[in-house]
């Protein structure tokens, strides 16, 4: 990593704005003021990071696009100029699949997108469906409060995703600890790498038994893969890894702080509990996802040939950072993006990210919200934040945004 | 209009699916197929979103 840093640009000025910036403590749903107010002034800028280091910040909607669908650039972390998070990323290892590049990122992203696909998440929707009715059950048998983050918004996901991979979900005490480490900016390195560790040896240990004896899972799939001589047993798990870490922090953060923003927004909770058009839900949660933007660090990438951005040549060598927050409230694209407006046409969002690194899960993560978001509210009309909204922990020491607790009532 | 697909480009993102149910399939690994190459008035708004969606710029719409 170090060696990354050296090659950073030396002569720019001291007053570069750091990012990523502090948040609006009023605001919690929207990006940092600093950062809308570069939009608004210029599509692109160089920005300082944690570590020194200078990358380019894009700003603009369809310059975001351009360059996220652009084969110059890389998502390796390790290609020189990569801005990184935080030191060292991930742990130990790579990341799988999101973090290499073209023609190895494709084959091994292709071997698992199989269970990915609309028609076969479609087919899980009432087994969704039952998950969620079991988990409001047992909420409603209690007298409440309740955190909503413990109690419904992770175990969903958590679920979901143990039952797709072939997880047993009893042992999720050690992966949902494990994950939580992972993804907080304030864990040491030492911290991450033990909790990566940890989970890569729990997972390893999960293939080697589908290896001796394979069932009819995803775990199982990725080990034939094994077998066939296709990956090893590294990557096999590194490849796991990925799967169940994201399946679990994203859609669950989205859960908990959607319901915050619709509390908070009465009208629009209104139209979401007094529909029962399909249609409808599924557009709520397209907006939603445009709007809270859980993915607050941008999408980041190295220039590995020379290109232009705005009028402006990024030479190979240089990191740039797509902050999808507010591409996603650009208003060229979507007028009056600061207001939560479930009515509008958000599909264009680019909150699972563009290009050929666009989240793999999304068709999972879009048909677990809408159930979710199709049946809290309807059945628990009441629902109430049970303290005060100052007094709500927000995901700023996370690479995924959301909320710590969410105590509600009903 | 005509629609083009070039399936080696697909990353399996299903939203081209999303977006235009009756043109857009996928197969077994997730890559988006064709169902239908000659789309009319009808659905060619659905099969611009789906060009406008689609990450990896697979889907293209030829004027004939
Ligand atoms: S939208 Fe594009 S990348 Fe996604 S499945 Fe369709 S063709 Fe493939």
């Amino acid at each position: 990593m170090a060696d990354t840093l050296a090659g950073a640009v030396p002569e720019a000025p001291d007053s570069l704005p750091e990012f990523p910036m502090p948040r609006e403590a009023r605001c919690p749903f929207d990006p940092p003021p600093a950062l809308k107010d570069l939009q608004e002034k210029t599509p692109l800028t160089k920005v300082r990071l944690w570590d020194g280091s200078e990358p380019w910040l894009v700003t603009r909607y369809a310059d975001q696009r351009a360059v996220l669908g652009d084969p110059g650039v890389s998502a390796d972390t390790d290609s020189p100029g990569y801005p990184t998070k935080a030191s060292p990323e991930g742990g130990e290892g790579k990341l799988s699949f999101i973090m290499m590049d073209d023609p190895e990122h494709a084959r091994l992203r292709r071997m698992v997108t199989a269970p990915f696909a609309v028609k076969k998440v479609e087919a899980l929707r009432p087994a969704v469906q039952r998950i969620v009715d079991d988990l409001i059950d047992g909420m409603l048998s209690r007298p409440g409060p309740v955190d909503l983050v413990e109690e419904f918004a992770l175990p969903i996901p958590s679920l979901v995703i143990c039952e797709l991979l072939g997880v047993p979900y009893d042992d999720h005490a050690l992966f949902q600890e494990n994950t939580k480490t992972m993804v907080r900016t304030t864990a040491t390195p030492e911290q991450r790498g033990a909790a990566t560790r940890e989970m890569a040896g729990y997972l390893a240990g999960q293939i080697a038994k589908r290896l001796a004896d394979p069932k009819d899972d995803l775990l199982s799939s990725i080990a034939g893969r094994v077998t066939a001589g296709e990956i090893d047993h590294q990557q096999a798990t590194e490849m796991a890894l990925l799967l169940l870490i994201a399946g679990h922090e994203t859609t669950a953060n989205m859960i908990a702080l959607g319901t915050l923003a619709l509390l908070q927004n009465p009208d629009q909770l209104a139209l979401l509990r007094d529909s029962d058009d399909p249609k409808f839900v599924a557009g709520a949660v397209e907006e939603l996802l445009r709007y809270l933007h859980i993915t607050h660090l941008g999408r980041r990438r190295a220039v590995t040939e020379d290109m232009e951005i705005a009028g402006q040549v990024i030479k190979a060598g240089e990191g740039v950072i797509m902050a999808n927050e507010i591409a996603n409230r650009d208003p060229e694209v979507f007028p009056d993006p600061d207001r939560l407006d479930l009515t509008r046409d958000a599909r264009r969002h680019v909150a699972f990210g563009f290009g050929v690194h666009q989240c793999l899960g999304q068709p999972l993560a879009r048909m677990e919200l809408q159930v979710v978001y199709g049946t809290l509210y309807k059945r628990v009309p009441t629902l109430k934040l049970a303290c005060a909204l100052e007094d709500v922990r927000f995901k700023n020491d996370a690479f995924i945004y959301g909320v710590h607790e969410l105590p509600v009532s009903w | 209009m005509k629609v083009e697909l070039e399936a080696d480009k697909c990353v399996a993102s299903g939203q081209c699916v999303l977006a235009a149910m009756d043109v857009f399939d996928q197969d077994d690994d997730g890559i988006a197929i064709l169902l239908e190459e000659q789309v009319g008035e009808d659905r060619l708004d659905d099969v611009k979103e789906a060009v406008a969606v689609c990450p990896a710029a697979a889907i293209r719409l030829v004027e004939q």
